[in-house]
């Protein structure tokens, strides 16, 4: 605990700016000079959310002078053509509007290196383009790599990458290392992983990116959680009942066949995103909102996470059925192209959970995701107690729920607050009416999207507020015995699409004398 | 919907305003404040526009009022718009006759509660905004150096009136440059021995960012005369040679760091609504603003020559870089001094000593530069 504590946040000892004031908040920070250097450029992620995040941060201003992007992948494309496919991304992904100057500015810093991740002749031609990039670009040897590839493939390009002495910091420059989740698919490969990437990256290099924790989220959850006073009071076991966290998605595994397979839905998104959204909200207030105490207080609560005794009764699972979805004939789980027909992989997973802290005793958060629900959410509702005593009659008040306080993590980020109200008429009848806020309506429109901050913060090396190793461990070791036991208890459930899961998560609530909110 | 209302008052258009929200169906309460903008009848759409596009980002209710004082009758003529594309709300008032006079009357029962307002004048503003009618109800007061003729003149005057809360386009027109200069000094942390700022005649921003130099660095700045468009270069000469930010087509820029290929960056003149929506993000006083306006006043009484760079500031050959360093020696005491007098807050008058004082002396250490460098460097410390 001691070393935990000894590790501190680190001061900063740079040498003072004079045009820098910490009052002279119109001053974005814009990144150094630097390269990102994008492995699997090719794929979905690289073209619909990274491509169009480096153009808006570029046309935001927040890029340095100088930019760089070189693209990695196993196609026949000269620089020419890789800057055609930026273009056609950025045309239809970008959130800013395209402005000529802009692109050609940054258009100039495209580099593609055609080759296989094994091809030691393509780490190579890697190494001498990042080299003249400095020479040209004036990168200065400050490189990202994002490794937008699968996970399996890690060692290898971190192998070949520290062989080509690309990882070789000299001093006053700097080389990270960006990875997607999943983080290994349990425990044990999560630390294989961190092994091979830390084996050659510092700790503080690696930046695992978890994009649904992308900074804005995450603030507004600590903003809205200890910027106020009116809801920390009752945010301890005396006023909610439980809390129900859930990611649910409209859509099926699409062409992820190969990847969904073997990995579910526990793995891809509860360990990860629903166990953070956990901590945020369940954390007791950090005593700084700097990245490292933030991280402390996540940790602990992590670490108080239990899971039930009897996996049988607190979890479920199901796997999408064919049938109609959103107006439309889908196909099941089972029949979808590259999914063995016997898979035993699920699709939709619930699980509740116990936070083992005085301010959560008997409070139960029930966290649930899936493909092919009703509709694409996540959203984290907390629950509240009834009034201990109503002075209404049982009629007067048959249609009041409880009252709960649900924050839209997305689509429409906002806050919801569900209370009691009467009728209009000349009986007295409450009814359940929602108070919706919206982070300013149409605000959204040209807040940053999550990855522009991500990869601003890793251009930056801002101390990341996404996950570090530890709390990828700890996710592992809540989940793990979930996923043991599924894989010793038959196949999940079949479920009707376009609906909210499985008959067997409804029973899990019921058992405990609760449902789940529609959200 | 559009609502017209002719010869109305507060209270009809308030009403409308919330039956137009009732008919729409959303009550958009997510508004976040009150614009006011006062405009005259020629440019009143492409404020409202401007006012709207920065709506995106800032939900709000728009106010726009259009002052026509005359002999007519008092009279109060709304257009109240919701929907049509606006993300808040928008009313267009025109304010007749002996109204025009009174016309935070018309504003004040308009105000959404409990949050702020921001008035905006885009043709211009007046001399002192806190002191005028509309300008009290404001939490914020943006005004536009640029927009009137003699931009130089009226902002000075407007610089010496300044009270917490206000602020000026010509220093959100900035915030690139100012940006990129900072970012600049972050990676390259070396001393800066003198600074160029190179505009068209007479612009505001210009002055501002020469004295934002000269009072952030301590350091001697000329101000020069550019064919434009806008702010063309800014330069901060250091012992190795000079950084530069320098954009002569108002769109690309090229940056420049001594040892370091020459790197363009796109730097496109801000949009209207572009700057309003900056002025709208934080709607605290400006603190870094009022220390700049109160260096851009020191610097007018400054004498001319104190405001010139001669060959030695400019130059950064090898050769001088032994005496750029004595100057860098020299002058670290003030450099020293500055922050702590500034943290401690005190009053006006120590805050501008290094940015005053440091190019009164060069002026009075320039003659004596004729005859030699070491004596002025002594000076000079």
């Amino acid at each position: 605990m001691t070393a935990e504590l000894d590790e501190g946040p680190v001061g900063t000892t740079k040498p003072r700016n004079p045009l820098r004031d910490p009052q002279d908040r119109r001053l974005p920070r814009i990144a150094g000079p630097c390269s990102l250097v994008i492995f699997g450029v090719t794929g979905d992620l690289a073209r619909k959310k990274l491509m169009p995040a480096v153009y808006d941060l570029a046309n935001r201003g927040l890029l340095p002078p100088g930019f760089a992007l070189v693209g990695f992948a196993r196609r026949d494309y000269t620089n020419q053509d890789f800057a055609q496919i930026v273009h056609d991304s950025v045309k239809e992904h970008a959130r800013t509007p395209f402005r000529e100057e802009v692109w050609q500015q940054l258009s100039e810093g495209f580099r593609f290196v055609p080759g296989d991740l094994t091809d030691d002749q393509a780490f190579k031609r890697l190494r001498e383009t990042v080299d003249e990039l400095d020479v040209t670009r004036g990168t200065g040897g400050n490189h990202a790599f994002y490794l937008s590839i699968p996970p399996g493939l890690f060692p290898e390009v971190v192998r070949q990458l520290s062989e080509h002495g690309l990882t070789n910091e000299n001093p006053g420059s700097w080389r990270r290392v960006v990875i997607e989740k999943p983080f290994g698919h349990d425990l044990k490969s999560a630390r294989e992983l961190n092994q091979v990437v830390e084996s050659v990256f510092p700790p503080e290099a690696v930046f695992r990116i978890d994009h649904y924790l992308g900074k804005e989220t995450v603030q507004n959850i600590l903003a809205l959680r200890f910027a106020n006073a009116m809801f920390e009071p009752i945010w301890n076991s005396n006023y909610v009942d439980h809390v129900q966290i859930t990611m649910a998605e409209d859509i099926g595994i699409g062409g992820r066949a190969g990847y969904y397979d073997g990995i579910g839905a526990a793995r891809d998104v509860i360990q990860n995103h629903l166990l953070q959204l956990l901590a945020l909200i369940a954390m007791e207030e950090p005593v700084s909102f700097d990245a490292w105490s933030l991280r402390q207080e996540k940790k602990k609560v992590l670490n108080a996470v239990q899971l039930p005794e009897r996996l049988d009764l607190h979890t479920a699972r199901g796997q999408y059925a064919a049938g109609w979805a959103g107006g439309a004939k889908v196909k099941g789980y089972l029949q979808e192209d590259g999914i063995p027909k016997d898979s035993a992989t699920e699709t939709f997973a619930a699980l509740r959970v116990d936070v083992d802290t005085r301010r959560w005793a008997g409070v139960p958060f029930y966290l649930r995701t899936g493909k092919r629900l009703g509709r694409r959410v996540t959203e984290v509702a907390v629950m509240f107690k009834r009034a201990p005593h109503l002075p209404f009659s049982k009629t007067e008040t048959e249609e009041l729920g409880q009252n709960a306080l649900v924050l839209r993590i997305q689509p429409d980020e906002g806050i919801t607050i569900r209370f009691g109200a009467k009728v209009p008429g000349t009986t007295m009848e409450i009814r359940d009416v929602n108070m919706d806020f919206q982070y300013g309506g149409s605000f959204t429109e040209s807040s940053p999207e999550a990855y522009e901050r991500l990869i601003l913060d890793v251009l930056l090396g801002d101390p990341p507020l996404f996950p570090q190793h530890t709390e990828v461990e700890l996710g592992w070791k809540i989940l793990d015995p979930v996923i043991d036991y599924w894989a010793k208890h038959g196949q999940p459930e079949q479920y009707e699409p376009g609906a909210w899961g499985p008959p067997n998560a409804h029973e899990m609530l019921a058992r405990d004398g609760r449902a789940w909110r529609r959200p | 919907m559009i609502i017209d209302l002719t010869g109305t008052t507060s209270s009809e258009i308030a009403s409308a305003l919330l039956q137009a929200r009732r008919h729409a169906g959303s009550p958009a309460m997510g508004m976040v404040g009150t614009i006011v903008v006062v405009v005259d009848e020629a440019s009143h759409h492409d404020a409202m526009k401007a006012a709207n596009e920065a709506g995106r980002e800032h939900p709000s209710r728009v106010l726009v009022a259009i002052l026509r004082p005359g002999r007519g009758a008092p009279n109060l003529d709304a257009e109240v718009r919701i929907g049509e594309g606006i993300p808040g709300e928008a009313v267009l008032l025109r304010l007749h006759g002996d109204l025009a006079k009174v016309p935070e009357s018309v504003i004040t029962p308009l105000l959404l509660p409990d949050s702020p307002v921001i008035v905006w004048w885009p043709g211009g503003g007046p001399k002192v905004p806190a002191d005028d009618p509309l300008g009290r109800l404001g939490r914020r007061r943006v005004t536009d150096a640029a927009a009137t003729r003699r931009a130089s003149v009226d902002f000075t005057a407007r610089a010496e009136g300044y009270q917490p809360g206000d602020t000026d386009f010509a220093w959100a027109r900035l915030t690139p440059w100012r940006a990129l200069m900072a970012a600049a000094l972050d990676q390259y942390p070396t001393k800066v021995t003198a600074a160029e700022v190179a505009a068209a005649k007479g612009n505001p921003s210009a002055e501002l960012m020469a004295a934002w130099l000269q009072c952030r660095l301590g350091v001697p700045v000329e101000l020069r005369n550019s064919r434009g468009p806008g702010v063309t270069a800014v330069r901060l000469f250091t012992p190795t040679g000079p950084i530069a930010l320098t954009r002569p087509d108002g769109a690309v820029a090229t940056f420049s760091v001594p040892g370091q290929p020459d790197r363009p960056v796109a730097l496109k003149r801000r949009t209207t609504s572009e700057l309003l929506s900056e002025e709208l993000r934080r709607l605290d006083p400006d603190d870094v603003y009022a220390k700049t306006l109160e260096c851009m006043v020191e610097r007018d009484r400054m004498p001319a020559d104190a405001k010139t760079l001669d060959a030695t500031d400019r130059k950064s050959t090898a050769a001088k870089v032994s005496v750029a360093g004595q100057k860098v020696a020299a002058k670290e005491s003030t450099q020293q001094t500055a922050p702590t007098k500034q943290a401690a807050g005190k009053k006006a008058a120590t805050k501008k000593a290094p940015g005053k004082k440091a190019p009164a002396k060069t002026s009075a250490a320039k003659t004596a530069a004729k005859k030699s460098t070491s004596k002025r460097v002594a000076k000079r410390s």
